[in-house]
């Protein structure tokens, strides 16, 4: 059989989940049985010339971290689905915008201020903004334009997969590399995941969710047995996908949501309101007023990693 | 052309859609901006409801159910009374005004009343402009 064609990309990501794919250790061998990588910006000096002058869908499989803020990033999702058969959205940025969306709370102009010229470390006393064209004497500079609002890899190009998780666990990804080497892929919109939610994979003993207050992590010192939302501390598990084995839980760390909604949700943030609001057990509007102050950043909490794929995407105006 | 708001109201079939229809049998004027959607209990309305209804096009959301004490299924209406204010803090952290979303209790005798508060709500939504839902597709 001839060897599958891999490209892997990065946009706007942190770069863990390259290193995700290097953690599944020995297994990285098969892959180089399986597969020729023909694109990997982090590991090998390819150029975007190379991609653009082979066939259309000539790679096999490209897995795409990250997700879409500037006019680059898009040009080479745009070129990657043409080159490419299948399309993996790998990871949280590249699912549902990740980390880099909590960007969408604020705008380009905010984020350009504050980075070159409010943020206390910067020496900038003429002001120097970035710009997308800069004349020099040599000729034209180009930088690439930088979104007001981040995007998801599938509001920018139709994707094939979805592999979430910040980064995605090597569990996944190898059930990925199996897939891809018996060619059996799930059918196209899939998600690498469970169906059900992280309550479902928890070790945690559940038994009567009823709280009266709410601790920040730093407050209190989980038992290690129970529920950590019984014990007052916000967990994603109610209103995040499976997959994960509940990893951060048995860490001792509530859940943060980076598998986004599971099956069926549209909107992980308002599920999260949902729950938080339906187990504190108060009844007068003084406690209300409490339970809402005691949730400090609700917005924040609830769209850590999905704010791009919820439903109003950005702040508005 | 004057801008005239689009309010969604979400009634729970015992007591604010009661309201809303002694209101209108009794033959109280209320502003045509709002249009109803009957569920069965305000705990039925998920966040999730508001969202949408922003994103479709609203410019304020009104909630109505039982007077707390008053729910046909017990406790309903304190699930409402727990998750809209904690949904109103999220959203004035995602630009949505504190005052294009309101929590109110009606029951079904109370048809003054209903109309009372969306007259108000109207008038406070117009004040408050369009919300103008974007999903930043424009500016890239």
């Amino acid at each position: 059989m001839a060897k599958l064609k891999l490209a892997l990309y990065w946009a706007a990501s942190c770069g863990g989940c390259d290193v995700a794919l290097l953690d599944i250790n020995e297994k990285i061998l098969d892959v180089a049985e399986i597969a020729d990588i023909v694109f990997w910006p982090i590991a090998m000096d390819f150029k975007y010339d190379d991609i653009a002058a082979i066939q259309d869908g000539a790679i096999d499989v490209c897995l795409f971290n990250g997700a879409v803020r500037n006019s680059e990033q898009e040009e080479i999702a745009r070129l990657l689905r043409v080159k490419s058969k299948v399309l993996v959205a790998f990871g949280s940025c590249a699912c549902f915008g990740g980390i880099p969306a909590l960007a969408n709370f604020t705008s380009r102009d905010e984020i350009i201020k504050y980075s070159y010229i409010e943020a206390p470390s910067n020496d900038n006393p003429d002001k120097t903004l970035p710009q997308e064209i800069t004349e020099v004497d040599e000729g034209k500079l180009e930088l690439p334009e930088l979104y007001n609002t981040v995007k998801t890899l599938s509001q920018v190009v139709p994707v094939e997969y979805y592999l979430p998780g910040c980064p995605p666990p090597v569990s996944l990804i190898i059930e990925l590399v199996n897939d891809l080497a018996d060619n059996k892929l799930p059918a196209p919109g899939s998600t690498i995941a469970s169906d059900k939610t992280v309550c479902d994979e928890c070790p945690l003993k559940k038994e009567n969710k009823c709280i009266s207050r709410i601790y920040r992590p730093q407050e209190i010192i989980p038992d290690g047995e129970r529920c950590l939302l019984e014990q007052g501390l916000i967990c994603c598990g109610p209103a995040t996908r499976g997959g994960c084995g509940a990893a951060c839980i048995k860490a001792g760390m509530p859940c943060r949501g980076c598998f986004g909604p599971p099956a069926g949700i549209i909107d992980q943030g308002a599920k999260l309101v949902s729950a938080i609001a339906s187990i504190y057990e108060v009844v007068n509007e003084e406690e209300i007023t409490k339970m809402v102050d005691e949730i400090v950043d609700p917005a924040g909490t609830f769209y850590r990693f999905g704010l791009a794929d919820s439903i109003l995407k950005r702040r508005q105006s | 052309m004057s801008f005239e708001p689009k309010i969604v109201g979400f009634l729970c079939n015992w007591c604010s859609y009661g309201a809303a229809d002694l209101a209108g049998t009794s033959r109280i004027k209320y502003p045509s901006n709002i249009r109803i959607i009957r569920v069965m209990c305000s705990g039925r309305i998920d966040p999730t409801f508001v969202l949408k209804a922003f994103e479709k096009g609203a410019d304020g959301v009104l909630i109505c159910g039982c007077h707390i004490g008053d729910c046909h299924y017990m406790e309903g209406n304190h699930k409402a009374a727990r998750r809209i204010p904690l949904l109103k803090k999220m959203l004035v952290q995602l630009g949505i005004e504190d005052q294009r979303i309101r929590l109110e209790w009606c029951s079904a005798a109370e048809g003054e009343r209903f109309a009372t508060i969306v007259n108000d709500m109207t008038e406070q939504v117009r004040k408050l402009g369009p919300l103008n839902y974007s999903s930043g597709e424009v500016h890239g």
